[in-house]
C-alpha cells in the first residue's frame, strides 16, 4: 500500500510530552545533522501513540521534527511492512506462514483464526477487535507455528491452541506469552539433550536418554 | 558430540535470568580489562588464529574482515551488529539477544576495539520487541557498572552501543541494506565497492557482524584460539547455533561442533525425522536461501561450510528444515519464491521483476499447471536472476527452485502430466 492510499485520519499529529521527551533521546543516539536516522523508531513512536497505525499527519511530524522532506518519510513507512498505514484491530494478529510455519501446521492457524473469528488474512472483525495478517519469517522457526500479538509471540501452535489463545482475548484476558505446548523456549520438548548440569541446576529435568 | 564444558552458550534455553549479575556468574564480563590490554592487533591475530568464519551466512574470516580496517583515522568508526534475523528456519540470535545479551555486549566492546571504533549501533529487527527490551536493560547495565562509556571496563578506551529497531523488510539483513536503514533511508543495498570498512555507515569506516560471530569472541579470547580452533574439522571449525525445524520429533535449537554428521544432529538433539530416518524427504541444510537435499546426501552429508558446499548446498545460517515424505516438495519451495518476492527491495530489475515471475510460475508449478518445457524455462530464468544484482536476494530466490528442478523434477512433472490428464477428463 502506497502512503497516498493512507486514509485520511486526523488532521494533525503531535507527541504527547511523555513521548516528545522520549524521541529527543532517541533523536540523540545518533550524530549531529545525522537526526533522519531517528525516522524509524519516531514512527514507531508515533504508530504506538497512534492506535498502532500512522496516518498522514504523523508522517509529516515526525518529517518536521527531523528536517526531512516529507516524502522521504513516506517512502519508509511504506517500505518497511511493520508500519500500518491503515488502522489495525486492537489485537493485531500477525500469523507467519514461510515454509518452517507452513511445515508445521500454519494452515490450521489461519483456519482457526478463520472459525473463531470469522475473517482470513487482511480483515478485521466487525467491531474492530481483531485484525488478521499474514506475515513473512518470523524468526521463530524451531517454535513454529507462530503468531505475533501486537508485539508478544505464541508459539507451538495449533488449530485448538489457537482458538484457546483468541478465546483468552475474547474474554478480554491476557493469554501467556511464548510456547502452548508446554515446552521451554527452544529447549526441545521433554527436556533438553544438552547443558545438562545447567538444567539440573535450576529444577528442569534433561531428557531421558534411551 | 560436543561437551558441555564447550559450550559458549549456557543459557541457551532461557534457563537463567539474562541480566549481569547471572551473566557474571556464568563467565561473562570476565578479565575483560586484560583481554583489552592485548592490543587491537593481537586480538584480531587471536580471532583469525581461532578459525572463526562469519555467522551470519556467508562463512568469511572474522578476523580478517576486521583486519580490513583502516588503522589510522580521525574521526567516528563504527562496529554494526546485524541482527535483523529472517532467514526463514533461522531463529538463533534471538536466544543470544532474550537470554545471553551480555555476551554480545562483551563481544561488541572488545570487537569495537579492536577495529577503532568510536560507537557500535546494534540493529535487531523490529519483531523481536522482547528480545531487544532485554538488549537495552543489558546495555543500560553495562553503562552503570562502567563496562561500556568512558573509560570502558577502566581501559581508558571511550565506546558507545546503541540499539536500532528495524520495521520489518528482510532485505536489512544485507549489510549496506542495513547501513542505509540506520541512516533512515529505505533499506536498498549499495553498490560495492566502496566496501563498508572504507565507506560504510554515514560513510564512515564500519565493519558489519552478525550477533552469533561477536557473541562468541569474549569465550574465544578468554579460553584461547586454540580451544576454538581444536573443535570441528579444518577450516571449518569452532562450535555452531543449530536450529532445527520442519518435520522432527522435537524442534530446538542447539548448539554442537561444527562438522556434526547431519544425522546425528537430529536424532541426537531433535528427537529424529516424524516417523523415522527413512521417512526422510529432504532438507534444507542452512536457511530458505541454500538448495534443498535429497534424502541420499542427508544420509552422509557434514554440517559445515566445505562439506555442504561439496554436495552443492550451503552451511547459510544453518539453519535445518526438515522435510518428511508427507511434504507437498514444491508447494514448499514455492512459498519461498512468495517470501523472495514479498522481500525483494525493487531496486534491481532482475529482482524485482523475476521473484515475483518465479514466484506466479512456482504457483502453477504447485498445481501442475504448466507445460513440461516451462520446468526449463524456470531453470533459464533463475540463471537470469542469479548474479545479475546488486545483493543476493537475487540468487537467493533463484537457489531454493533450483535446487527443487535439480533433485524433484520427475516430481514437478507428474504433477503436470497428473494435470493433463483431468483436464483431458473432463
Amino acid at each position: 500500500m502506497s502512503a497516498s492510499e493512507t486514509p485520511a485520519g486526523p488532521a494533525t499529529f503531535e507527541f504527547t510530552a511523555d513521548n516528545l521527551a522520549l524521541a529527543q533521546r532517541i533523536i540523540a543516539k545518533y550524530p549531529e545533522g545525522r537526526q533522519a536516522s531517528a525516522v524509524m523508531p519516531l514512527l514507531d513512536l508515533a504508530q504506538r501513540q497512534h492506535d498502532n497505525w500512522l496516518p498522514r499527519a504523523a508522517m509529516d511530524y515526525v518529517a518536521g521534527m527531523l528536517g526531512m522532506a516529507p516524502i522521504r518519510v513516506y517512502e519508509v513507512a511504506s517500505f518497511y511492512t511493520m508500519y500500518n498505514l491503515k488502522p489495525v484491530g486492537k489485537h493485531f494478529v500477525q500469523v507467519c506462514t514461510t515454509t518452517p510455519c507452513w511445515l508445521r501446521g500454519s494452515d490450521e492457524v489461519l483456519a482457526a483464526c478463520k472459525r473463531k473469528l470469522g475473517i482470513g488474512p487482511g480483515e478485521t472483525t466487525a467491531d474492530g477487535q481483531f485484525t488478521v495478517v499474514e506475515v513473512e519469517c518470523a524468526g521463530a522457526c524451531v517454535n513454529a507455528p507462530v503468531i505475533a500479538l501486537n508485539d508478544i509471540y505464541y508459539e507451538d501452535l495449533d488449530g485448538p491452541s489457537t482458538e484457546a489463545l483468541l478465546d483468552t482475548l475474547i474474554r478480554g484476558e491476557t493469554p501467556k506469552p511464548g510456547p502452548q505446548n508446554g515446552r521451554i523456549n527452544s529447549a526441545p520438548i521433554g527436556g533438553p539433550t544438552t547443558l545438562i548440569e545447567m538444567a539440573q541446576r535450576n529444577g528442569v529435568k534433561p531428557a531421558s536418554q534411551e | 558430540m560436543l561437551r558441555d564444558e564447550d559450550r559458549i552458550y549456557t543459557n541457551l534455553y532461557g534457563y537463567e535470568d539474562f541480566r549481569l549479575d547471572a551473566a557474571r556468574k556464568r563467565g561473562d564480563w570476565d578479565g575483560t580489562k586484560d583481554i583489552l590490554a592485548r592490543g587491537r592487533d593481537t586480538i584480531i591475530e587471536q580471532v583469525k588464529e581461532s578459525g572463526m568464519r562469519g555467522r551470519g551466512g556467508a562463512g568469511f574470516s572474522t578476523g580478517l574482515k576486521w583486519s580490513f580496517m583502516p588503522k589510522k583515522v580521525d574521526g567516528p568508526v563504527y562496529l554494526v551488529i546485524n541482527a535483523d534475523e529472517g532467514e526463514p528456519g533461522t531463529c538463533k540470535d534471538r536466544e543470544i539477544l532474550r537470554h545471553d545479551p551480555h555476551k554480545l555486549i562483551e563481544g561488541c566492546l572488545i570487537a569495537g576495539f579492536a577495529i577503532g571504533a568510536t560507537a557500535c549501533y546494534i540493529y535487531i529487527r523490529g519483531e523481536f520487541y522482547n528480545e531487544a527490551s532485554n538488549v537495552q536493560v543489558a546495555i543500560d547495565e553495562a553503562y552503570a557498572a562502567g563496562l561500556i562509556g568512558k573509560n570502558a571496563c577502566g581501559s581508558g578506551y571511550d565506546y558507545d552501543i546503541y540499539l536500532h529497531k528495524g520495521a520489518g523488510a528482510y532485505i536489512c539483513g544485507e549489510e549496506t541494506a542495513l547501513i542505509e536503514s540506520i541512516e533512515g533511508k529505505k533499506g536498498q543495498p549499495r553498490n560495492k565497492p566502496p566496501f563498508p570498512a572504507n565507506a560504510g555507515l554515514y560513510s564512515r569506516p564500519t565493519t558489519v557482524n552478525n550477533v552469533e560471530s561477536i557473541a562468541g569472541v569474549p569465550t574465544i579470547l578468554r579460553r584461547g584460539p586454540a580451544w576454538f580452533a581444536g573443535i570441528g574439522r579444518p577450516k571449518n571449525v569452532g562450535t555452531k547455533l543449530f536450529c532445527i525445524s520442519g518435520h522432527v520429533n522435537k524442534p530446538c535449537n542447539v548448539e554442537e561442533e561444527m562438522g556434526i554428521p547431519l544425522k546425528e544432529l537430529i536424532e541426537r538433539h531433535a528427537g529424529g525425522v516424524r516417523g523415522g530416518w527413512d521417512n526422510l524427504l529432504a532438507i534444507i541444510p542452512g536457511g530458505s536461501s541454500v538448495p534443498v537435499m535429497p534424502k541420499s546426501v542427508c544420509d552422509t552429508v557434514l554440517m559445515d561450510f566445505d562439506s555442504l558446499r561439496e554436495v552443492g548446498s550451503g552451511l547459510g545460517t544453518a539453519a535445518v528444515i526438515v522435510m518428511d515424505k508427507s511434504t507437498d516438495i514444491v508447494r514448499a519451495i514455492a512459498r519461498l519464491s512468495k517470501f523472495y518476492m514479498h522481500e525483494s527491495c525493487g531496486q534491481c530489475t532482475p529482482c524485482r521483476e523475476g521473484t515475483g515471475w518465479l514466484a506466479r510460475v512456482m504457483d502453477r508449478m504447485v498445481r501442475g499447471q504448466a507445460r513440461l518445457e516451462e520446468i526449463d524455462m524456470l531453470q533459464d530464468v533463475t540463471k537470469q536472476i542469479e548474479g545479475r544484482t546488486i545483493c543476493a536476494l537475487g540468487d537467493a530466490a533463484a537457489w531454493p527452485v533450483q535446487g527443487l528442478i535439480r533433485h524433484f523434477r520427475p516430481e514437478m512433472e507428474r504433477r503436470i502430466a497428473d494435470y493433463r490428464q483431468s483436464i483431458a477428463a473432463e
